[in-house]
């Protein structure tokens, strides 16, 4: 029925006798996302275009909501309580870490409903549902891109117009800055494929998602600087082990070595009272970083196989 | 099992099980379990049915409501898995189990065909090559680049169809899909599906009408309360299922939906 003229049996045409017998739900899991990637652009594309449909403002509103958190941390953790702190470039020090949690908590939000939010789809055709978060992990991807130019456009501006030197983008820290994205994206996309088919089951699951994603954005050194946690005087030397072994903590830590760390005169944390130099960040940061990514690709695969156990139920309970 | 390399369907033994009610509130769980009784009852959608459908067959799956047969369209298409027994297909499945799942409706006519046909496994060159051929059969005219939102049913139905029936598929899988659309439109799916009935390619068709599945398909399964009751010729299958006016008071309405699917069928 395609090529006008080939009446050929379509037995023939297709060599169907080659053709193996299989289970027509049958699929490769994760891989199998990348084998059909045209149908994963395509969807990607919809989720971008479908977002603000209709909207006036349109992508404008992507960076509208991250501008007004911003300018709020700002007032509120720079300059009402953050005098003394003694951060150089806090403004960086802060955007540059919301790039990456908003990154996550997006990630991990839109992976969570990605099943029941294309509910229609699922339980009318066979295609390999992993497709939806991986498809929504990729959404939030494309929505950090303007961030990231805010801050590239950001640290230049400091270099021009502050005190300190020229923001010159280092090999070091642009590795480290990509180490970074590179666990956000591993953790996310872990979380979204495990919380999305548990979500679809236990309903619930999604509010309880939304009350600790909202949590994130404080259990990271972006509205603080990390010596405080480390000095030992707030919190427990104990406690510190647990802040660092986040792996959202580590990759804030690792976009900050890559772009506010170059854009500071000398040392980036100075106690304002002595004038002594205090650590930036967690001391092994780029041995602990790779840790977390091999850490990250396991629990990648933990997730992999509880959705490939969970999601034979899905059509049915959607 | 006996296979022969032209079978394109084998459903061995297939059961599936749902439960009345998937989603009970903890208040709901804790209320049965004082008062004794389990809030997670399940029925038998499908029974041991068991079947193989031969390479360019097509089959009139018939029953009354709730018979399973939705439930073995999911199982044959790959939506769903079965809790025992084991579906097989041989190639590619393309068809509607609804018109226009998968469509969104902020987006264009365009946009959802590509989309909707990346679904349905076609690259984007075969969309490309076929975009011209599927426009034109869904006939929706300007409309093509407004948001499907803003279509009537029927040409969200149309371009839904249309999609579908332009896959180059090996089994064609067909619900109820003279529900939806007008006469002219009925026609050319029919004559649409009769094309792919007389390419070779296995068909699947779901419907009420005894008119239509007389003279769509050569051999007809009749599901009965999630069990295979009759499988085999289709007149006869008519008969079993008491479908051929034998009631004592056939409803007027239906018997002038049945001459008309008939008059319909016999004008392709």
């Amino acid at each position: 029925m395609s090529q006008p003229g080939d009446t050929r049996p379509v037995e023939v045409r297709h060599d169907l006798a080659h053709v193996p017998l299989s289970p027509p739900s049958r699929t490769s899991g994760v891989l199998e996302v990348f084998r059909r990637r045209y149908l994963l652009r395509l969807m990607v594309r919809r989720e971008i275009r479908a977002r603000y449909a209709g909207t006036a403002f349109g992508l404008a509103w992507s960076y509208i909501n991250p501008f007004t958190r911003f300018l709020t941390f700002y007032f509120v953790f720079g300059l009402l309580l953050g005098r003394g702190m003694g951060l150089e470039n806090f403004a960086i020090h802060l955007f540059a870490g919301m790039v990456l949690v908003n990154y996550f908590t997006e990630s991990v939000t839109a992976g969570t409903r990605s099943l029941l939010a294309n509910k229609g789809v699922i339980a009318k055709m066979a295609m390999p549902r992993e497709m939806f978060p991986v498809a929504s992990m990729l959404v939030s991807l494309w929505h950090a891109v303007p961030q990231l130019i805010i801050l590239v456009a950001a640290c230049l501006a400091t270099g021009v117009f502050g005190d300190g030197p020229m923001w010159v983008p280092d090999a070091v820290g642009m590795g480290a800055a990509f180490l970074g994205f590179l666990l956000i994206m591993v953790y996310g996309t872990a979380a979204g494929l495990m919380f999305s088919c548990v979500n679809v089951i236990f309903r619930d699951f999604q509010r309880i998602v939304q009350t600790f994603i909202n949590i994130v954005p404080f259990t990271v050194p972006m509205m603080y600087p990390y010596h405080l946690i480390a000095d030992g005087e707030r919190i427990p030397a104990e406690y510190h082990d647990l802040y660092v072994a986040n792996p959202v903590a580590e990759a804030v830590m690792l976009i900050q070595r890559g772009f506010w760390y170059p854009t500071c005169e000398g040392r980036c944390a100075v106690d304002p009272a002595t004038g002594a130099e205090l650590p930036e960040f967690v001391s092994d940061l780029y041995t602990r970083g790779f840790v977390m990514l091999g850490i990250g690709l396991v629990l990648l695969a933990l997730s992999q196989f509880v959705f490939s156990r969970l999601e034979k139920t899905v059509p049915e309970r959607l | 099992m006996t296979l022969s390399p032209t079978t394109s369907i084998v459903v061995d033994n297939v059961s599936k099980t749902f439960r009345y009610q998937s989603h009970p509130t903890l208040k709901k769980v804790l209320q049965g379990k004082l008062r004794g009784q389990s809030t997670s009852e399940t029925f038998k959608a499908l029974d041991g049915v068991s079947f193989q459908v031969q390479q360019g067959e097509s089959i009139g799956l018939m029953g009354l409501n709730g018979s399973g047969k939705s439930t073995l369209l999911k199982l044959v298409s790959g939506v769903m898995r079965p809790d025992q027994g084991e579906v097989l297909t041989r190639g590619r499945i393309s068809g509607l189990i609804a018109t226009g799942a998968g469509f969104h409706n902020e987006l264009t006519g365009r946009d959802n065909i590509y989309m909707n046909a990346a679904m349905l496994g076609m690259s984007k060159e075969e969309t490309d090559a076929k975009f011209d051929d599927i426009a034109a059969f869904a006939d929706v005219g300007r409309f093509l680049d407004t948001p499907v939102g803003n279509y009537s049913s029927g040409m969200f139905a149309r371009l839904g169809f249309s999609v579908a029936v332009h896959v180059d598929c090996d089994i064609f899988i067909a619900d109820e899909v003279l529900a939806v659309g007008d006469r002219p439109f009925k026609r050319k799916c029919l004559k649409r599906m009769k094309q792919i009935r007389e390419s070779g390619i296995t068909m699947f068709y779901v419907s009420h009408s005894a008119g239509s599945v007389k003279r769509m398909c050569d051999r007809a399964i009749v599901l009965e309360k999630g069990r295979l009751g009759f499988d085999g010729d289709v007149d006869e299958a008519i008969k079993f299922l008491h479908y051929d006016g034998d009631d004592d008071e056939p409803d007027g309405e239906e018997v002038e939906e049945d001459e008309r699917d008939d008059a319909l069928a016999s004008d392709i």
